[in-house]
């Protein structure tokens, strides 16, 4: 669908201070400042952060959902990759 | 250290005029233009319904007579309404809906904020809550205004028009009465003459920014604070008051 009076955003919340900002969904506006209003209207309503970023969701290059096995499938079959086989001390804690 | 006792009509003015707006807002429930609109709108309505609960609370306190902020808002006729005849103004069109939510919230911010100095503690913790919520409503509106007027030549003529419509009832904001006068002259309550030219500023402001003329100040309209209300009140009531009118003291 295309709306040129009203394109779409892409929304992201930093949750709280040192977390990294997450995509949480989209929304129309007419532009910038109005896509942060609405952001703040549609997707904070309920305390979930301390920051928003909005994007044009036409700036966004998205991999090939044809590209997958491509992409993604080579890392499949490494499982050396993951730091799984080896012990952590205990004085380390959680990681 | 002096306790101050607010007078009861002070306080249920400022709440009528939050509910009356609220409910007004709350009209554009399920009619607003863009989906991120609706939920907007409904938002600060429900801003404005939750600081009338907690001033009809402090209201119904003052007087001492046993009224909770329920009575207060279901159990009175226009007459008994002290909110600004600005607020209870028909939504309109889109436009008359930004102007009039522009020309309050301009109004209500500062006057929020200065009211946090209020030697009534109470009163004092609503204003806090009260200045933030109000300053993104002025933030809002402001940003819709200058779109709608610096938009297309339809969207120009429309806000045009909305600011001529309300203009007449800015000047209530302003207005004092004896009452008014005397929490002023105590340090009481936030002195409206001072926050005129603040409010003179935002306006120029916004309206340069969105291209529109501010009307001449003329004859302005007064009463709201008096309970002399326009006719549209008592339709607002009519709805807002239905069903504890039909089924007094209802519980849902």
């Amino acid at each position: 669908m295309t709306e040129p009076m009203t394109p779409l955003w892409e929304v992201f919340i930093r949750a709280k201070a040192g977390l990294a900002h997450r995509h949480v969904g989209s929304l129309h506006a007419a532009d910038a400042e109005m896509a942060l209003q609405a952001a703040r209207d549609v997707y904070t309503r309920r305390g979930e952060g301390v920051s928003l970023w909005v994007v044009p969701s036409v700036a966004i290059t998205a991999s090939d959902p044809g590209d997958e096995a491509a992409l993604f499938e080579p890392a499949a079959s490494k499982p050396y990759r993951h730091p799984t086989f080896y012990p952590v001390p205990k004085e380390v804690g959680d990681m | 250290m002096t306790t101050f006792v607010m007078p009861f009509d002070y306080v249920l003015g400022l709440a009528d005029d939050a509910l009356v707006l609220g409910h007004r807002l709350s009209e554009w429930c399920g009619h607003a233009p863009l989906l991120e609109e609706e939920l907007a709108l409904a938002n600060i309505g429900l801003d404005l319904i939750g600081q009338a609960r907690a001033l009809y609370d402090h209201a119904g306190a003052l007087e001492g007579k046993g009224r909770d902020q329920d009575t207060l808002a279901y159990r009175r006729d226009a007459p008994a309404w002290r909110n600004l005849l600005l607020v209870e103004q028909p939504n309109g069109d889109f436009a008359v809906t930004i102007a009039r939510q522009f020309l309050y919230s301009a109004y209500a911010a500062p006057f929020w904020r200065a009211m946090t100095a209020s030697p009534d503690a109470n009163l004092a913790g609503i204003a806090a809550s009260a200045a933030n919520e109000t300053a993104y409503h002025r933030r809002h509106a402001s940003e819709w205004l200058v779109r709608l007027g610096d938009g297309t030549a339809e969207s120009r003529r429309r806000a045009q028009a909305a600011i001529d419509l309300l203009w007449p009832y800015t000047g209530e904001m302003f207005a004092v009465d004896g009452t008014v006068t005397a929490l002023v002259a105590d340090g009481i309550a936030a002195d409206p003459a001072a926050l005129r030219a603040g409010w003179d500023e935002t306006v120029a402001a916004v309206l340069a920014e969105a291209t529109l003329v501010r009307p001449a100040d003329g004859w302005m309209q007064s009463g709201g604070r008096r309970g002399q209300h326009s006719e549209h009140l008592g339709y607002i009531l009519a709805e807002l008051q239905f069903l504890q009118r039909a089924y007094p003291g209802g519980q849902w």
